[in-house]
């Protein structure tokens, strides 16, 4: 089936506002995403929780290890417990 | 009869963030949180032999690790004791201004803002244990990290879309997990 060049679907729009909470959406992406968050609840309902999500991850501030550090942890320990063996 | 048994070799792989967030979170350096991460595996190692099985693995690790930061505040506090004897007022103003406070924590944001950033932390690890490894992995990379998508479907060898699913189902998790408490 044709794609509409305006219209999509709900999976679709989700998977935009996704996209557009990392700045990954394009812009074309965007107008279509606003067309359908003008009369679909359910897109608008989505939107609004992965927007608060997003915000609470960057309110938290939260970190986490680098792949070369953990790798190196892992080293680490794994050096340790050959000792320790 | 033990309920809970220690896997040294997950340790990294399931609990390394967790423990890092855990501590950078409450000591602010990034250094100085690994180290601590670091000496709670070494510490965790060497006291495997007295592992109950009460408790589970994270909890046990979670309870040496913050003797490590306590130990680590109480070295710091020390030195900072003997900073503070030597602390001078020159200018007039000041004189007589002790405000002691400030000056062990300049960086304060205010307590309470500072302590739910740790609860949150704490909440959003909570829920990112809950998720399948995959989807876990590819949120963290994506969002925590700020990776590229380029980056993380080179690094775990997946397709663009793929990794949007992943996420879409990941964020859907996060939120619902999240939602009473935090969103």
């Amino acid at each position: 089936m044709k794609k509409s060049v305006l219209f999509i679907s709900c999976e679709e729009a989700k998977q935009i506002c996704d996209k557009s909470q990392y700045g990954d959406a394009t812009f074309w992406e965007r107008i279509k995403l606003t067309i359908r968050l003008s009369w679909c609840r359910v897109t608008r309902a989505y939107t609004k929780r992965n927007k608060s999500l997003t915000k609470t991850i960057k309110f938290s501030d939260v970190e986490c290890l680098k792949k070369e550090e953990r790798q190196a942890l892992k080293d680490q320990l794994s050096q340790q417990l050959k000792n320790q063996n | 009869m033990p309920n809970h048994t220690l896997n040294p070799d997950n340790w990294i792989d399931n609990y390394s963030d967790y423990l890092f967030n855990y501590t950078i979170s409450r000591v602010n350096d990034r250094e100085m949180a690994k180290d601590l991460v670091q000496d709670t595996f070494f510490a965790a190692l060497k006291s495997m032999k007295n592992f109950k099985g009460d408790a589970n693995e994270r909890t046990w690790l979670i309870a040496i690790l913050k003797r490590k930061i306590i130990d680590h505040y109480r070295k710091i506090n020390s030195k900072k004791g003997q900073a503070e004897v030597r602390m001078s007022y020159n200018s007039d103003e000041a004189e007589g201004d002790w405000l002691e406070e400030r000056v062990s924590d300049p960086f304060d944001k205010t307590a309470e803002d500072k302590l739910e950033n740790e609860e949150l932390g704490d909440a959003i690890y909570n829920c990112l244990g809950k998720l399948p490894e995959k989807q876990a992995n590819v949120f963290k990379m994506k969002t925590i990290e700020g990776l590229d998508t380029e980056t993380i479907c080179n690094e775990l060898n997946i397709t663009a879309s793929n990794l949007w699913v992943i996420i879409h189902r990941a964020r859907n998790a996060m939120a619902e997990c999240l939602e009473e408490n935090w969103l």
